[in-house]
């Protein structure tokens, strides 16, 4: 029988206003989320023969071999290893990898690990990439990077389809009232449009509330075959298909600043291959590092035409109790945003499946689709699960 | 339209390499200078030794207009660091080139407030230090 690759254990570690409860160093913190997700799945940390790790931690230094850092750290000697980073969304591409692996014969037990200190430690220093090779056309103007990249689309967006700054605010206005039902978000008071609209311009058309959090973080994922999860007694869930893309990193080289080239294609990828139609897909978990990711993204994956994201997501549609249950932790606009935060769309995604949401808990969510955005607009990465 | 050249310029300057020296080393003749490809007969920017569209190696640079119009923008009303907060509110655009390629720039304004995206608009060189002069963008009016 061919071996199929499923999901078996997701985990994160506790924060509180956005730090890590306890405080720790991001290797500790990292294995924090590692054994919990272990735990989670019945399977010892001694069985893991696959190490999947993307961040920007230890960088110069250690970070720059990172499973190889983890690994040792640890205390595993992976037999596959991969440290894909495309940005935030590299944790979607690690499922599809992992479950390649798994179905070659090429590992047992994946590991996908994520962590980040970056509020803890102040060390947030996007702002400060030198201005080498490909930056020395985008530093020099003072672009506030990432989000005048964002801003640059959503400037572009709304005036090829007459997209709105209240349209915007309604995904930060949805994903905050999903995040007053999640006890470990950062941000739980509600919001208004009228709060979003009158919050603290960065980079026009996005404002203060329009843009994700800066927080500490760690998750991870295993991943295993599913007769390896029968024998452990894990809750699977389906890796029904998969897809990745990318398009650009300097936002001067982005194809079409309007239309999320690389969502189009890792999604078409990822519906064909689960061969499911977008209306069966119960729960969505996507990036939403700013307001216009969404809108895009939305367009992107099929769920709306081109252009109409706006009124897509218009009337709190995608709030609790809306038709389009959508980043149902409260997302990275107010749950956590750590810097890399895919890993986090993936924890979600299964506890939906598994019933586990408590009292965000979408009822009856069958299928979820997960999509990754990292860089600026520059990478995408879907990934389609279930639980039959 | 020019900033007095200083030798204490604190924002970020290019770390100009090989492939790019003669992008650069025209635009401190106030001259815009691109790749243009041989084989396909489209221009790009940034440069690369291979053409983006067509990946041909047959490339040559070549003089454009200057002129073009504004694709996207947005007003930073943060700064991007400290060095450029004495600036702020100011607009960082990415413009269409006549001839085809889009690039990333400053829009030179008294009111950052009158930009809209399909303005004309032309360069304005301005030398920021002896050897680094950036091509930034300013209405064309004409």
């Amino acid at each position: 029988m061919a071996r199929e690759a499923v999901i078996v254990g997701v985990g994160d570690v506790p924060l509180k206003d956005g730090r890590v409860v306890g405080g720790g160093s991001v290797l500790q913190v990292q294995a924090r989320a590692a054994k919990a997700a272990l735990d989670d799945a019945g399977i010892a940390m001694r069985d893991v023969d696959g190490l999947l790790v993307a961040g920007m931690w230890g960088n110069p230094g250690p970070g720059l071999l990172a499973s190889v850092t983890l690994g040792e750290y640890l205390g595993i000697f992976p037999r596959f290893a991969d440290t894909t980073n495309i940005g935030g969304s590299a944790f979607e591409a690690h499922v599809a990898h992992a479950a390649m692996a798994i179905e070659a014969g090429y590992c047992d037990v994946a590991l996908i690990v994520y962590g980040s200190t970056q509020k803890s430690e102040r060390s947030r220093t996007l702002g400060g990439r030198p201005s080498v090779l490909t930056m020395q056309f985008e530093n020099v103007w003072g672009i506030p990077q990432p989000v005048g990249g964002y801003a640059l689309a959503a400037m572009r967006h709304m005036h090829e389809h007459g997209t709105t700054q209240e349209q915007l605010a309604e995904i930060a206005v949805a994903t905050r009232k999903w995040a007053s039902l999640n006890p470990e978000a950062t941000m739980r008071d509600p919001i208004t449009i009228d709060d979003v609209m009158a919050s603290t311009r960065i980079s026009d058309p996005l404002k203060l509330l329009d843009c994700c959090l800066v927080t500490d973080g760690a998750g991870a994922v295993v991943m295993t075959t599913a007769e390896n999860a029968k024998a452990h007694g894990s809750r699977a869930i389906n890796v029904r298909g998969y897809g990745e893309a990318h398009t650009h990193w300097s936002i001067g080289a982005m194809p079409d600043l309007a239309r999320l080239t690389a969502a189009e294609m890792s999604s078409k990828a990822a519906f064909e291959m689960a061969g499911v139609s977008h209306d069966s897909i119960d729960v969505v978990e996507c990036y939403d590092s700013f307001t216009i990711t969404v809108l895009m993204t939305l367009e992107a994956l099929g769920f709306c035409k081109r252009g109409e994201g706006g009124q897509f997501v218009s009337n709190q549609r995608t709030a609790p109790g809306g038709d389009f249950p959508l980043n149902t932790n409260g997302g990275g606009l107010s749950y956590c945003h750590p810097g890399m935060y895919g890993i986090f769309l993936l924890v979600e995604a299964v506890r939906q499946l598994r019933g586990d949401a408590g009292d965000r808990q979408v009822a009856g969510a069958k299928t979820a689709l997960v999509h990754g955005t990292g860089g600026t607009l520059s990478s995408g990465g879907t990934v389609i699960l279930s639980n039959h | 339209m020019s900033e007095t050249a200083t030798a204490t310029y604190e924002k970020p300057l290019p770390v100009i390499d090989p492939g790019t020296k003669p992008f650069w080393d025209a635009a401190r003749d106030q001259r815009l200078v691109i790749p243009k490809c041989r084989s396909c007969g489209k221009y790009h920017f940034y440069p690369r030794e291979l053409c983006p569209h067509c990946h041909s190696a047959d490339l040559e640079w070549t003089e454009v207009s200057g002129k073009g119009e504004i694709y996207s923008y947005t007003i930073a009303r943060k700064p991007a660091g400290p060095v450029f907060a004495p600036d702020v509110p100011y607009v960082i655009a990415m413009i269409t080139l006549d001839e085809g390629p889009r690039m990333l720039t400053n829009i030179v304004t008294d009111d950052v407030e009158t930009i809209r995206i399909g303005d004309r608009v032309k360069v304005s060189y301005d030398q920021v230090t002896p050897e680094v002069t950036l091509a930034k963008f300013t209405a064309d009016k004409t």
